[in-house]
Order: C-alpha cells, then structure tokens, then sequence
C-alpha cells in the first residue's frame, strides 16, 4: 500500500513528468469491478495529514466514492479504573477516517493507471538481488542500483525506494541495522455487527491488561476490531464458536473485573479535585455499542512486534513505511506514519528534480531522514510506552495511569497537542 | 610556485594581525589594496612574466596563440584535482552545495524570460554553453532541466571525469557534449549559437576577461543570457575567499583562486556593458562553511552572481557608433591585456 501510494505521488508530481518509474508489486493486480458487499477485515485509521497526501494525487476522491466511515470522538478508557481521555473536535469536524486497505490499494491502483505513461507496474514481480552503488565514482562499475528479478530482467535505477514491509528484504539487503523486538502480543482483527443501528462515529478503545482493544467504526451498524492480546488468548478467540467469541468482546468492554476499590476510590478523588478546580473540565463518558454478530470467516491474527531502522537513507536507497519503522497498532498510527514518509519523501525528491540534482544523491535524502526520524522516533516511544504503562494491573502503576489520563483528560491545550500530532 | 605560496602566506598572517589591531590599522590596510589594485592594472605584463618564470613555460606551450583566455598556470592547478571532482564530501563540495543557489538563479531567470516551458523539463529547447565545465557539475543538473548542453574546458582530465560520468546515465547522454577545448575556439567556429551561456567560477581564472567577453558576446545569439558567478575583489574576499577558505579552514584547496583576478561586480558590469551586454541582476552569495550551504545576501563584497543579456543587434550598432567614456577607456587596459599574453 505505502509503496503503491509513493509511485502514484511521484507519478502525479509535476517535476518527474520526464522521470520513469517502476513499481515492483509482489501481488497481483487489484482493483474493484464493484464494491464487494462484506467488510474487509484489515482497515486502516487514516489521519487528516494522510487524507492531504492522498487528495494530493487524486486517490483520496476514489476513497470517497468506494466506502469509508469518518470518526468524530476518540474515547480511551482504563480497564483498571475509571480513567478515561476522550478525544473530539470543538466544531465536528472528523478527526479521522476508517477505510479498509482495500479500497484504499484500488483508489491506489486507479490513480496508477491514470499516470502510466509515466509508472510501470510489475505485478507478481520479486526482487532476488540487488547489486548497490559505490558511494564514488569509478569507470568501470556502474554507478546505479541494480536489482535483478526472479523472472530474469535486470533493471537499474538512480533511487531505489524500500517500501517492502517489515521484514523489507531491500533493507536486509542494504545492510541498515534495525532495532526490533516481538511483543507478546498478537492482534486479532474481525469484522463485526451492532446490536442496533448508531451513529457510529467514535472510535473505541479500551487498555486491558492483555493489551488494547479497539472497535472502529465501519458504518452505521457494522465495526473492526483490533484485539491485542496475548498469543495464547488470540489463539483461543480465532478458534471459540462465534458465538463465545462476540461475548468476550462484549464483556471486553463492559467488565469491571478488573477494578479494584483502592484505585476507584483514589480515581474518584482525584476527578473531583480536577472538576472543582476546573469545572467545564471533562466531557462525558459515553458507552460503545454491544456488538451482536461477528462477520463469518472475517476472523484473522497476526504477531506484533516493534522495529526501527537506524538509518532510512543510504547512497541511492531509502526505506519508507513499515520497513523503516513498525509500530504496536494501538494508536492506529503505522499506515499513517508511513503517508507520512511518502508526503516528505516526496517534496524532496520533487525539489531535487526541478533543482536537476542527481535523485540518488545523499544530500536531499538526509534531509528525509532527519525529518522523518524525528517525527517517527518521539511517535514510537510514546506508542511504546502507552503500551508497556497499560500491559500491567500493579496497583502503582494503575493509580500512576489513572492520574495522568485524568490529568491529560483536563487539560484540552494538552490533548489538542496529541491530536495535532497524531493527525499529521 | 613555492615561493609564491609562502609569501600568500605571510601576507595572509599578517593581515589578519592588522585587521584584529585598530580602525587605523584598518584604513592602511585598505590603502595597501588600493595599491596593488593600480599596480596591477599598469604593469600586468610583469605579473605574466613572472608566473612563466615560475617554472610555467611546458604547460604554457600547450596553450599557445590561440588559447589567449586560458591561463596555463591555472590549467596546472586543476589537472591535479581532475578526479575529484564528483566527490560531494571532498574538495568541490561548496561547488557541489552552489548548485543549490546556482541552479535555481539560472532555471528561474531563464523561466522568466521565456513563456512556456514544459512540465518536468522547464529548460528544454535551450541551448547552453557551459564554459569551464570542469567535472559536469553543472551541466549536468541543467542537462537533466532538459537543456543541450556543451561544455568545454581546457583540461583533457576534467573532460575525460565529466564525459565518463555522464556517460553512465543515457537521458543525459544525449543532451550534454564535452569538449576539450577554450573559449576561442569555439567561438572561432560558431557565431550566434548558444541561447545561454553559463561561466561559473570561471572568470577569476581567466588570462584576459575582456577577450573572453567579447567571445561570449560572439556565440551567444541576440538577446541571449550571460550568467556569471565569480568572487569579488574586496579585502573581506581576500580574507574570506583566499585567508580562510584555503589556508585556515582548507575549504578549497590551496592555490585555487589569486586574489588579483578576482573582479568587483562594478568592474564586471563596465566590462560587459561596454562589450554589448545589458547586465539584468547582480546577486551576492554567501557561502556558509558549518552547514556547507550556499545563501543569497545583498552584499556583493564576496561571492555574486551575474545575470547579463545580450543586448539586440540593432541596440547594439547604434550604442557602439558614438563610444562611450568607459569604453575608451577600457582600450588601452585590452591593449595592455593583450600584450601580457
């Protein structure tokens, strides 16, 4: 997907209309004849700063067209208190939109097409080698990236753009070290029914001591879920009847279980405190929907995990995406970051092109590099953090999270900050 | 050469010492200047006699009769960096990072001068001539704008770096030609050829910037552009551009520019509008040797780049019938030139 959007971006730029581009795709070609009735289980939470980039080359308008649900209201609240921060806009504007990846892959695809005088798609290609430039110049080696495919071809370029996931062999290949770490979580993700037909414009997520859980709006009586919990638990909800599996969603978000009165008490007091010294303070709690039914065989896992590349640039190479940086979903955060990448990536090697620089060179990249570090990096260990502080139902720890969120809850210019930066 | 050096040296030390002194110290120092400026104007046959005494003559045999605009001793300074020069981090890295600022002023005026352009190769249909091209630095980021590009200069080993670097890229290929040769010689076959004509850090190398002038004027076609980017002659370049950029910081290599070819824009602008150029803009440059990044600034005491138009042909013939003061005067300095070489 990011890899999709990066070619439709420099495909559309005004400054690489005399540039060619390939794109290598390792699946085939996907794009909808008619919008499939059921919901995809695998959606993304696309941001207003990813909206931008995606309006920027026309995808956006496809996205529209097809499916998306907008949200207003965030609403994240403790398992083990009642500490809750909800998230919303003064004027209603949306903060956010649910789409499914595959509507966002055929808006993708449709805006490839429509610049294909300039982007070439190799569908069902793969890499197998790819043989790097000297960072100087001799005579008798070529001074481009060249990368062999498994059907024989042999292509070289003067940038070659990693956006091959986390496991990115072009990363791999480059030599760039990464950091990264499994968590002991696994997602589960399900496509599910409400009880009753709602507005459905908030995006739900509660922290339980297992992890996150998060149901996204998807239309007026459907919502994804993203459950992550540990590897044995989402094993068990893959495989439970589907029945059993809609009760444990619900007692998911309605069980006090987990409370214990020393932390309610102490919540209870502090909330009073912030409400006398700041009246209009906090919003109202409100209650996510009950779910009814799950979406037959929409039920799916898949491990999580943490990564960083310590550099996203090298001579003639950058990663963008998951295979520069991966992320726990909770904060709905990793397609985002990736756009992210892209929106930067983009006016650099845009301003390269029209400046006539050489597009490999190192001294645009950087800048890339250093941008995008330092967005992604602080956005990495808040989403880290958020994830150990809530994994733990130790008493210090709660009364720790239930104070801050409070705290945070209570002060708007604070939350404002957050939702500015996550919207990016 | 040695010698040479080693009194740079000295006056180098030296004049820092008057500068941290007093504001006295400081007007004698301008003075000095002045000085060596008059001196220099009146007996620039004894500078050229002395660089052949320096040892200059083999070299200088290669660029005989016609070669009038090359200075044989600066051809000698750069054939030792000839294979250095696409490396971003080394020796040409400020001519590297100026093409952030030089490409821009170029691409920019041109655009404005012209109505449409097309997307994605704002330069294409125009014909440069990129004189003192050295490794392609700039010719080929104008090269890949979409412009033909020739670029000549008069060291084989710079030739040889530029055509095998383009050599591997086949869009710029096609659009560049390098040529091992000087000024005059193309101006010898060709007339009213080039739409443009781009000499960066070229002029301060030259043996005679009035015939060099005149050629640029012959195979530019009417209304066509001269750009120009050299280094002043003022005592903050002298500090700058020679004390701290090659003895002190070593950001150039040493020996790369003398001061005494260096050329304030006034002197400049005189040349050029009185060899039939309309000068359109001058614009100082500052180079910045911590980021290693190039910016405009309004003072053209260091750095400057030089927009000059070809003035029309008919223009021209009715400002030459009655020769200006200037003009007149810049006679007996071209014969002195001339003589020198």
């Amino acid at each position: 997907m990011v890899g999709s959007a990066m070619a439709a971006a420099l495909g559309h730029d005004v400054h690489f209309r005399d540039k060619k581009i390939v794109l290598l795709e390792a699946g085939p070609r996907k794009v909808f004849d008619r919008l499939p009735e059921s919901y995809s289980n695998r959606v993304s939470s696309i941001s207003p700063g990813s909206v931008t980039l995606l309006s920027s080359f026309g995808a956006w308008e496809h996205v529209c067209s097809l499916r998306l649900k907008s949200f207003r209201r965030m609403q994240v609240w403790d398992a083990c208190s009642e500490a809750m921060i909800i998230f919303d806009k003064d004027n209603l504007e949306d903060m956010g939109y649910i789409v499914e990846n595959d509507v966002i892959m055929s808006a993708l695809t449709k805006q490839l097409e429509a610049v294909s005088d300039r982007v070439e798609v190799f569908y069902r290609s793969r890499a197998v080698g790819y043989s790097w430039a000297l960072p100087y110049h001799t005579s008798d080696t070529s001074p481009w990236v060249q990368i062999d495919l498994a059907d024989g071809r042999r292509l070289q370029t003067k940038l070659l753009i990693g956006a091959d996931g986390h496991n990115s062999m072009v990363r791999k290949a480059a030599g760039i070290p990464d950091v990264c770490f499994q968590y002991d979580q696994s997602a589960v993700v399900a496509t599910l029914h409400l009880s009753e037909a709602t507005d459905n414009n908030v995006a739900w997520q509660r922290f339980l001591p297992s992890g996150p859980i998060a149901l996204l709006p998807l239309s007026d009586t459907a919502s994804s879920l993203v459950w992550s919990t540990s590897h044995e638990h989402a094993s068990q909800l893959l495989s439970m009847d589907e029945e059993s599996f809609v009760d444990s969603i619900n007692s998911a978000f309605w069980s006090n279980i987990n409370h214990s009165d020393f932390i309610d008490t102490a919540g209870a007091v502090f909330r009073s405190a912030i409400s006398l010294l700041m009246p209009s303070g906090s919003a109202i709690r409100q209650l996510p929907p009950s779910v009814a039914k799950v979406d037959p065989k929409s039920r799916a896992m898949f491990p999580l995990g943490l990564g960083h590349a310590t550099e996203y640039v090298r001579h003639r190479v950058a990663l963008i995406g998951d295979a520069a940086h991966r992320v726990h979903p909770l904060a709905g955060q990793g397609v985002n970051m990736g756009f992210g990448d892209i929106a930067c990536l983009t006016h650099h090697l845009s301003m390269a092109a029209f400046d006539g620089k050489d597009l490999g060179s190192m001294k645009h990249l950087l800048q890339f590099e250093t941008e995008r570090q330092r967005h992604n990096v602080s956005l990495m260990t808040a989403i880290d953090l958020l994830k150990r502080l809530y994994s733990t139902s130790v008493a210090p720890f709660v009364l720790l999270r239930t104070w801050g969120l409070q705290t945070t809850n209570a002060l708007s210019p604070v939350k404002e900050q957050i939702m500015a930066f996550a919207s990016k | 050469m040695s010698y040479k050096g080693l009194s740079h040296y000295r006056g180098t030390l030296w004049l820092f010492h008057q500068f941290g002194q007093s504001s006295e110290m400081h007007s004698w120092v301008l003075c000095e200047n002045y000085n060596w400026k008059t001196r220099l104007q009146s007996s620039s046959t004894f500078g050229c006699l002395s660089e052949m005494k320096n040892g200059m003559s083999a070299a200088r045999r290669l660029f005989s009769a016609s070669h009038t605009t090359v200075d044989p001793k600066e051809v000698k300074k750069f054939q030792l960096l000839a294979h250095k020069w696409w490396d971003e981090q080394g020796e040409y890295a400020p001519l590297h990072s100026m093409n952030d600022i030089r490409v821009p002023f170029v691409r920019d005026t041109l655009l404005n001068l012209s109505s449409d352009h097309q997307l994605g190769s704002p330069l294409s249909g125009i014909k440069i001539l990129d004189v003192g091209c050295g490794g392609g630095l700039l010719s080929e980021p104008l090269g890949r704008l979409g412009a033909s590009v020739t670029g000549i200069d008069p060291l084989e080993d710079n030739i040889r770096t530029a055509e095998q670097h383009k050599s591997f890229d086949p869009d710029l290929d096609k659009r560049i030609q390098y040529k091992s040769c000087s000024l005059e010689e193309i101006a010898e076959e060709s007339t009213e050829t080039f739409d443009v004509i781009v000499a960066s850090e070229v002029v301060e190398h030259v043996a005679d910037l009035e015939t060099f002038i005149s050629c640029c004027y012959q195979v530019l076609k009417p209304e066509g552009s001269l750009f120009i980017t050299t280094l002043s002659k003022t005592q903050l370049s002298y500090v700058l551009g020679i004390v701290v950029a090659e003895k002190i910081m070593g950001i150039v290599p040493d020996g790369t520019h003398n001061w005494e070819k260096f050329i304030t824009p006034e002197e400049l602008e005189c040349l050029l509008e009185s060899n039939g150029f309309l000068v359109k803009a001058v614009n100082g440059m500052l180079y910045n040797p911590f980021s290693g990044s190039w910016s405009w600034i309004e003072s053209t005491s260091i750095n400057y780049a030089l927009h000059a138009m070809k003035s029309k042909a008919q223009e021209q013939s009715s400002s030459r019938e009655p020769p200006s003061e200037a003009e007149e005067e810049q006679h007996p300095a071209r014969a002195n030139t001339r003589t020198a070489v």
